[in-house]
């Protein structure tokens, strides 16, 4: 029994092995592409945001010579002012073909308006539909807020009155995340990454010993042979196993590298992500090896040919996906029942972990033992269904 | 000789009992198509049976049937008295099967696609490599059992695929359209191969298409058309039967005997 299972599962490794193409798109593809695109885009959103508050904007201002004051707090505010278009036409034209991304227009009336304590008119032309200009004309928008307010608070004190009468409530926001607890927001994608890996890593495997094999012709003499099919399907499914176990592997390191080029500390995140939670996450999903490796044996299994596999199988890749989501959406808390669904289980469980939150060892046995279980029902209907006759095609 | 099939052997003298494939009555349904209906022949040790009938006709079912990866509707058949559907692991322990477009590891080298079906019928590690290697002499494929699969010509490919599926020395041999494909030379060799097969003393059955083909090489011969076996003779036998003296006459002759104009 155990040499059949071990010389199937031998043969398959070594064929993986030497198809050096399928390797690198199982091995590098998944484990690797991910975390590199993953680091790359938080770069990316990190250095922007940064450098946006730093950074000095420059303003078209149309009428600055009517707003001494005004400017010059602006400019306090790290605006720099520039001279707009020559009129209020040109400036909406300017903004609504992104030649400006905000246009601050001062009306003539503007000192005289000030100096009778009137309201006095000040122009903002933006176009708020276009998120990427939105953050700049955000910027200009509260500086003129707050030289609001600061008049305000001028023109009470001037009257003997406490400029407190303008704050009716003192409202103070108090964030309770951690670091690490901010981390989890961020990195709780990278569960799915894990999965996603993972599964790639097993899924030419899977393919080619069922849909592949019929396809080449060479499973009809392997079921000739005086082995039961039994065997033959466990030994593909083990071998599919090992290869989705290195990839896991692989991706897990890989994400612990890409972290430290992350400049995640800048943005207030911390994320628990050093040597012993790698290993532990390790084994947190090892358990949905199991269970990927039989459902896409399963579903390869049941197709004509190698390319159909492949387009059956890549919805497969998003299937786990379906439950995370819907948690994600709803944003719920990790709950008992949720614990029996695999792959949200290691989702939720994993956050946790990164987030440097204490671990429910109930919660761990259960998506462990539920996942390993579905695993095994899994395998067991793989091994039945290698038994009938359509499997020939 | 292994024990078995020495007990075989005697077994066979004592009790008269030679044909070692026996085909009683099967019958096979795919879907609305009924492919096989009540086949009977019997293949004895030996010999060279060769199952002849146009595409479609059934022969290739009835050979899936008797290497156990199909199941007969009704009917039995059985190979060195173990039945197919029954004692299945026993039955293909006993026999080699080369099925139709049988398929290599195109990643594997020649010798290891052999070794590998050499591991899985069981053979002690220690005596693979021999057993390899004699199969690789037997079937004079040395030059290339070292190379990966992959590129191979249909020959190399049939007769890799043929040493893979005798390397556990079976007694009984099925061959489904093995010269399908193969130019004259690859044909004439896998001819000799057969022959050679035959005369020590295997039981071989084997499909063909070709008239010719089937007369040169079989010692019986069973037409089969539209499921059903038309003549089960000798080629002469069936020359009388059918009143023809040309075999391809003889051949249309006997597959209208059973299919309705």
């Amino acid at each position: 029994m155990i040499r059949v299972l071990f010389t199937v599962f031998a043969k398959e490794v070594l064929d993986n092995f030497r198809d050096r193409r399928t390797l690198a798109s199982a091995l590098l593809m998944g484990p690797l592409f991910g975390p590199i695109l993953f680091a790359f885009v938080i770069n990316l959103s990190i250095e922007r945001s940064l450098s946006d508050v730093e950074k000095t904007l420059d303003v078209p201002v149309i009428g600055a010579e009517h707003a001494p004051n005004l400017v010059r707090y602006l400019e306090s505010n790290n605006l720099k002012i520039v001279a707009g278009p020559e009129s209020r036409e040109a400036a909406i034209d300017a903004v609504k073909t992104g030649l400006h991304d905000i246009v601050v227009l001062i009306p003539e009336t503007f000192g005289e308006q000030l100096a009778e304590s009137m309201p006095a008119k000040v122009e903002l032309i933006s176009d708020r539909a276009n998120t990427t200009a939105d953050r700049d004309s955000r910027r200009v928008r509260r500086a003129l807020y707050a030289y609001n307010q600061e008049l305000a608070a001028i023109r009470l004190s001037a009257r003997g009155i406490s400029p407190l009468v303008l704050r009716p409530l003192n409202i103070d926001d108090i964030d309770v995340s951690t670091p690490s607890g901010r981390s989890g927001i961020l990195l709780g994608m990278m569960s799915y990454f894990f999965i996603f890996a993972m599964l790639m890593g097993g899924m030419y495997l899977a393919i080619d010993t069922t849909a592949g094999e019929r396809e080449r012709g060479s499973l009809e003499p392997l079921l000739a042979l005086p082995v039961t099919r039994d065997k033959l399907i466990l030994g593909k499914i083990i071998a599919t196993c090992l290869f989705m176990a290195l990839s896991l592997i692989l991706s897990l390191t890989s994400f612990y590298f890409a972290l430290n080029f992350m400049p995640l500390e800048q943005l207030g995140m911390t994320p628990n992500f050093g040597p012993e939670v790698v290993v532990a996450a390790f084994f947190l999903l090892a358990p949905f090896i199991l269970l990927g490796a039989a459902v896409m044996t399963l579903v390869a299994s049941f197709t004509k040919s190698y390319k159909e596999a492949q387009t059956w199988l890549s919805v497969v890749l998003l299937a786990p996906t379906l439950p995370i989501l819907v948690v994600s959406l709803l944003t719920l808390r990790p709950r008992l029942e949720f614990m029996f669904i695999p792959s949200l289980s290691q989702h939720l469980l994993l956050i946790d972990m990164v987030k440097n939150e204490p671990i429910n060892v109930t919660h761990v046995l259960i998506s462990v033992t539920s996942t390993l279980l579905f695993g095994g029902l899994l395998t067991w209907l793989c091994a039945r269904l290698y038994r009938r006759e359509g499997l020939l095609g | 000789m292994l024990p078995e099939q020495f007990c075989h052997a005697v077994f066979s003298r004592l009790f008269g009992a030679d044909a070692v494939i026996k085909v009683d009555g099967i019958h096979k349904s795919f879907g609305r198509v009924h492919a096989v209906r009540g086949i009977s022949f019997d293949a004895p040790d030996g010999k060279i049976t060769g199952l002849l009938g146009p595409n479609g006709a059934g022969k290739s079912t009835t050979l899936r049937i008797l290497y156990t990866v199909l199941k007969p509707d009704e009917g039995r058949a059985s190979i060195d008295g173990n039945d197919v559907v029954e004692s299945s692991l026993a039955a293909r322990r006993c026999t080699g099967a080369l099925p139709h477009g049988a398929g290599l590891y195109p990643h594997l080298t020649a010798r290891e696609n052999i070794a590998y079906y050499a591991t899985l019928c069981g053979i002690e590690r220690k005596d693979i490599d021999r057993r390899v290697d004699s199969i690789i002499d037997l079937l004079e494929i040395r030059d290339f059992a070292e190379r990966r699969t992959k590129g191979f010509s249909q020959g190399q490919r049939t007769k890799v695929a043929l040493a893979r599926s005798l390397v556990h020395d079976p007694q009984n041999v099925i061959l489904d359209e093995p010269t399908n494909g193969l130019d004259v030379m690859a044909t004439r060799s896998l001819r000799e191969l057969i022959l050679k097969l035959r005369d020590a003393g295997r039981c071989i059955l084997f499909s063909s298409h070709v008239m010719q083909e089937v007369a040169a090489l079989c010692d019986d011969i069973v037409i089969i058309a539209d499921g059903q076996v038309a003549i089960d003779d000798s080629a002469d036998g069936i020359r009388k039967q059918t009143k023809c003296e040309d075999l391809e006459d003889a051949f249309v002759a006997a597959i209208q005997m059973v299919t309705p104009q």
